[in-house]
């Protein structure tokens, strides 16, 4: 399982990566806005993109959306995990296809919990 | 030809002839009259030019009234500046704690651990020399029972103090966030400070935040696009339609059919 963790903050990186490291996941990558990501994805194969959504440049749903409209990426998982609360963004990322939404401060179960549920799903899909 | 027909030079003209004849002849009622007239023409322009200009001065006060964000800046933004910069002390002091609070508790499992390691190492020793009895084997055998059961204890413990520790710096990212909005705060403040500077020293320069076009909701959406960081109680944040953490924004988009 290949792994991409966008956020401008390096510290929410390592804390992610760290977090990720305890649930089995190992070949984490990182970048630091959806500019620098967006190639990544593109050239690498990740399995799976979990971004923030405030930082400079490209905002993270953006990404999404750009993420959902590349033929090769748009059935990645994509899990967003975010200090932005308002409801009218959580609907905004739900409708351009988001897989999960973590609201920060949050904790390790809650990322372990939306995790899981995003491959539970997949796999039930088939 | 009438007056309004005659070019203004041929009307001067012949006020001034006019004006040698009635001064000759001694008329001075008629003469007032004429050099008043004459005046006319230059009074009229300098009328012109002071209305002008203020017509400029109220046209340049009006628009920085009606598109400058500095009543905004003062009025709401500067008081939500100051609860963003508490909340930051706040964040920051909760995870100062939660850090310290995990060290102080890990200290003591560390040492426990580090001490009964160091007994259970002098009677391995005497073990390995044979000079333990039976009954002291037994002893060292139950010993040994219970170091194992209480390690693993403790490193599931240290591991649980660990992570908070982890979750704990979550607060630089939070925090960053925030003083990054204030400090676009400040810029903003700057940037209409100087507006108002340039105004008032007579300049009456074009004032950039008259060019702004976006209107409210286009602002609205384009914020929301970029993101907002984190909402900061007691702020115009607390006024928005906001979750209040994770379970209302599993309940929002299982609302949605997630």
């Amino acid at each position: 399982m290949k792994i991409l963790i966008v956020d401008d903050f390096s510290t929410m990186r390592r804390i992610i990566k760290n977090l990720l490291r305890d649930l089995g996941f190992n070949n984490t990558h990182e970048a630091d806005d959806g500019s620098t990501a967006l190639p990544m994805l593109q050239n690498g194969d990740f399995d799976f993109l979990i971004t923030d959504w405030n930082m400079p440049n490209m905002p993270g749903i953006d990404l999404l959306r750009a993420v959902r409209a590349d033929e090769k990426l748009k059935t990645m998982p994509v899990l967003m995990v975010t200090a932005e609360a308002k409801r009218d963004q959580i609907v905004e990322a739900a409708e351009a296809g988001v897989n999960g939404y973590v609201v920060k401060p949050f904790t390790a179960e809650t990322l372990k919990e939306k995790i899981d549920k995003i491959f539970e799903r997949i796999e039930s899909q088939g | 030809m009438t007056d309004q027909e005659q070019p203004v030079g041929d009307q001067q003209l012949a006020r001034a002839r006019e004006l040698v004849q009635v001064l000759e002849a001694g008329d001075d009622v008629t003469a007032r009259a004429l050099i008043q007239d004459l005046a006319r023409p230059y009074d009229r322009e300098l009328f012109d030019e002071l209305g002008k200009l203020t017509r400029d001065l109220h046209e340049a006060l009006q628009s920085f009234r009606g598109d400058s964000r500095l009543v905004e800046l003062t009025q709401a933004e500067i008081p939500d500046a100051r609860e963003r910069l508490n909340y930051v002390v706040t964040m920051t002091e909760k995870a100062a704690h939660e850090t310290l609070t995990a060290i102080e508790t890990s200290l003591p499992i560390a040492e426990s651990f580090s001490q009964q390691a160091g007994e259970l190492t002098a009677k391995w020793t005497r073990f390995r020399n044979r000079q333990l009895s039976v009954d002291e084997f037994r002893e060292f055998a139950r010993d040994l029972d219970e170091f194992f059961a209480q390690a693993s204890h403790d490193t599931d413990e240290l591991r649980r103090l660990l992570s908070e520790v982890l979750m704990a710096q979550s607060y630089q990212d939070i925090t960053g966030q925030v003083i990054r909005r204030v400090i676009q705060l400040v810029t903003d403040l700057e940037e209409n400070l100087v507006s108002l500077i340039r105004l008032s020293s007579g300049r009456m320069e074009a004032i950039e935040a008259a060019e702004k076009t976006l209107d409210d909701n286009d602002d609205r959406r384009e914020g929301d696009r970029r993101g907002h960081g984190p909402t900061v109680p007691k702020t115009q944040d607390s006024g928005q339609d906001v979750v209040e953490g994770q379970d209302e924004v599993d309940d929002l988009l299982s609302s949605l059919g997630f």
